[in-house]
């Protein structure tokens, strides 16, 4: 199954290749990573988007806990969450599939970011269905190049109070 | 106060409590070593060899429970201590390593000895660092000495590039550290300590099962008073040898591979397993699908990641074995009703006829050549009253060493156990004899393993660690060879090392003394003449060169399917070696 980790980590020298020797090393799978600077610039955010099966995942997340750099570990895909991708598709346009083209980034909100003669350059962001989707359909046109970022993924807030999560209130006095 | 980087290093490992270090120089590192030569606090002891140095910081560290340090050069120091630093990561072995860098500037040019230190070392170590600023210097030592010891304790690199030895820095040495990704956890859940309490009282077959975990948390007098509060046996891994007195009436010795057919015939049959600091290696479990079939486990280890890892779990308690173990004796001291040997019979009967059916054993005939059971077994009689150190190689040596020594006491037994590292025992050895100058420290080797470290006899001469070796001397890489005679029919693909060196001449080449034992009526006063000698001593024992060593649980094997001897169909060669030509009369084994 797959899963999708949330981790906190230092923001240092060598952290990164710490998370992924440690992927290497035990023979653990990385479908996707994604990492960058939080607010506190200390800190960065990664998303590693992996697969196993439950003991499998068990390990990763105990694994990962016990990198000393690593500040906390989520399974964000756990409970409920938004993800989102974004791919740079150049895509090969002969005159007669430049309409073509252009109509499906329409269907999929895509942004056209550069175009020359013979070629777009189509920016589209969404979960791994629509990007996969896009890629699908533009593919028979010739796809030139194609950079993805990598999937990021957010816990969602409950819609409405639960007991569990109460909504903060007004501390009295 | 304004330090050298050189400065800051030696101010901050006397604070962390450091009397020796193991260590070889280089030209990054001369700054710092100029600094240590300047200095009466810390002993320095100079190795032949970067591996002797890591060896002898991990021997130190088992031997003490301190953390061991060793400072090596940049390069060719750094690729030669790896498998020093990789086994102290297998089995948990708390050190300190100070490697060398090229300057700064230079770090990424390809400079000359330039390794890239942290990439080397990051699959084994627990952690590393990388100083790029003087002032960092000193919170830096402090987290790795921090990190060295707390929690599931392993090895930490430290590199230090040339400039950073050389610049000024304002020196102040932190109290405490805190690391925001760090924090073990050291008291056990209560609710499941009270189900540990509970599954214990209700069980009828139950086993301890004791790892390395009890020996670095000093949990010895807790598994002790828990074994006998409620009449449990207890099962040593190797890593766990002298955590509990091998020859105390509850201990079966040691488990797995080649562990006593008592001890995994209790761990098939039992019905709750209590392993405490142990990690259910493969050399323990054999086949993991019929791994005690019929048992519940409790598990309790400080580190998470040990739990669920090789087998299912039913009562997972991450914790100090120490804190969690007291939790658990005291509720069991208000449960147990004084009636336990009684309760237990049924289940210790069985024991017994186990014991009876297959104990250790081996044919010595005195006319015939020395067996290495032999050997040990009377090394081990003519100590036991002085509580020695025991360090060993790795092989068959090291498994006999394992059944036939049975060590009282804790931290008294240093062994490679997760890498399994030839050429480990000479130099662990060595740095026990430097944290106990006045203690017996003896290093039970094979002619193969021990010929990996041999240059750390200059070591021993000059920095007089009196270490009493005793090579095992088969003329082969014996495992390697038992592995032959059972699943490659015997065909001695290099496994034959031929009958040199001379051991004897050998430390007398360096100014040891070497003694040879030739036959059987010689052993007691061999040994007892070694042991007289205050220098470091090899003593050459040729042994019958085809003992293999059971019982054996094949790899993948089922714990309660052993091998207790040879198989009738072994045909073992009749040796052309002179020595052991009258060998093959005695190869009658039982187990
Ligand atoms: C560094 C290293 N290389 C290879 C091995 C594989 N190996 C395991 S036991 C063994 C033979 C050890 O021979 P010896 O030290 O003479 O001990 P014996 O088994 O004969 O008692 C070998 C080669 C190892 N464990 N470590």
């Amino acid at each position: 199954m797959e899963h999708i980790i949330s981790l906190t980590l230092e923001n240092k020298f060598g952290s990164l290749s710490r998370v992924a020797g440690l992927f290497s090393g035990r023979g653990f799978n990385i479908e996707s990573l994604s990492v960058a600077p939080t607010l506190d610039p200390s800190v960065s955010m990664m998303t590693i988007v992996t697969s196993g099966d439950d003991r499998i995942i068990e390990q990763i997340m105990k694994q990962l806990n016990k990198v000393i750099d690593v500040i906390k570990v989520v399974d964000v895909s756990e409970s409920e969450f938004v993800e989102r991708e974004t791919a740079l598709i150049k895509v090969h346009t002969r005159p007669e599939d430049r309409a073509e083209a252009l109509r499906i980034a329409d269907i999929f909100r895509a942004n056209v970011l550069d175009s020359s003669p013979t070629s777009y350059t189509i920016e589209v962001t969404g979960d791994v269905r629509k990007v996969q989707a896009i890629i699908h359909l533009l593919q028979p046109l010739g796809i030139k190049e194609l950079v993805r970022t990598g999937r990021i993924a957010i816990g969602r807030d409950p819609t409405r109070p639960t007991q569990a999560q109460p909504r903060p209130l007004a501390k009295a006095n | 106060m304004q330090l050298t980087g050189a400065e800051i290093f030696l101010e901050s490992l006397k604070r962390e409590g450091v009397d020796t270090i193991f260590a070889l120089p280089g030209g990054v590192v001369l700054k710092i070593f100029d600094v240590l030569h300047q200095q009466k606090d810390i002993r320095v002891i100079l190795t032949r060899h970067e591996q002797g140095a890591g060896h002898m910081a991990e021997g130190y560290a088992k031997a003490t429970g301190r953390p061991g340090v060793a400072l090596i050069t940049s390069g060719p120091g750094m690729t030669n201590v790896i498998t020093a630093l990789a086994d102290a990561y297998m089995d948990s072995v708390p050190m300190v390593c100070f490697s060398g860098q090229v300057p700064t500037p230079l770090i990424g040019n390809d400079a000359f000895q330039e390794a890239d230190n942290i990439g080397l070392s990051r699959p084994c170590t627990k952690y590393n660092f990388l100083v790029k600023d003087v002032n960092d210097l000193a919170q830096t030592i402090k987290e790795a000495f921090y990190i060295a010891t707390t929690g599931r304790p392993g090895p930490v690199l430290v590199d230090i590039p040339k400039d950073i030895s050389m610049d000024k820095g304002e020196f102040h040495y932190p109290k405490s550290v805190s690391i925001r990704g760090f924090n073990p956890t050291y008291d056990g859940s209560k609710w499941k300590i009270k189900q540990a309490a509970d599954a214990i009282m209700k069980s009828k077959r139950p086993i301890l099962y004791i790892g390395g975990g009890v020996q670095f948390s000093g949990a010895s007098a807790e598994v002790k008073e828990l074994a006998e509060m409620t009449q449990i046996p207890v099962d040593m891994t190797l890593m766990a040898l002298g955590a509990f007195p091998g020859g105390h009436p509850l201990s079966l010795g040691m488990l797995g591979m080649h562990g006593t057919y008592v001890a995994n015939m209790a761990m098939h049959y039992s019905d709750l397993v209590i392993a405490v600091g142990a990690r259910f290696d493969d050399r323990v479990t054999g086949k993991v699908s019929e791994f005690c079939p019929t048992a519940k486990v409790i598990h309790i280890d400080i580190d998470p990641t040990s739990i669920r890892k090789n087998i299912q779990v039913d009562i997972p308690i991450v914790g100090d074995c120490k804190r969690v173990l007291i939790e658990l004796n005291d509720i069991l001291r208000a449960t147990v009703n004084g009636n336990q040997k009684e309760q237990r019979k049924p289940w210790w009967d069985q024991l017994d006829a186990w014991q009876k059916a297959h104990p250790l054993a081996y044919v010595q005939d005195p006319n015939e050549q020395i067996k290495p059971q032999y050997l040990i077994d009377r090394l081990y009689e003519l100590t036991a009253d002085r509580d020695p150190v025991v360090s060993t190689d790795v092989g068959q040596h090291q498994m006999w060493a394992a059944q036939y020594f049975k060590l009282k006491n804790a931290r008294t037994w240093l062994t490679s156990g997760g890498l399994g590292t030839m050429g480990f025992g000479f130099p662990a050895a060595m740095g026990a004899q430097a944290a106990f100058p006045n203690r017996l420290v003896l290093c039970i080797a094979g002619d193969g393993s021990i010929q990996m470290n041999t240059q750390e006899l200059a070591t021993a001469v000059i920095e007089k660690l009196p270490v009493k070796v005793f090579v095992i001397n088969n003329r082969f890489h014996g495992m390697v060879r038992q592995w032959q005679d059972l699943f490659y029919e015997g065909r001695y693909a290099s496994s034959s090392l031929g009958n040199v060196p001379d051991f004897v001449k050998l430390a007398e080449a360096y100014g040891a003394a070497g003694i040879r034992i030739e036959s059987v009526g010689d052993v007691d006063a061999g040994i007892q003449e070694a042991l007289a000698i205050d220098r470091p001593v090899f003593v050459d024992v040729p042994v019958y060169q085809y003992e293999n060593c059971y019982p054996m649980i094949p790899a993948g094997g089922s714990n309660h399917e052993m091998l207790l001897e040879d198989p009738a169909d072994l045909k073992k060669p009749k040796s052309t070696h002179k020595k052991s030509a009258q060998a093959d009369s005695d190869t009658v084994l039982t187990a």
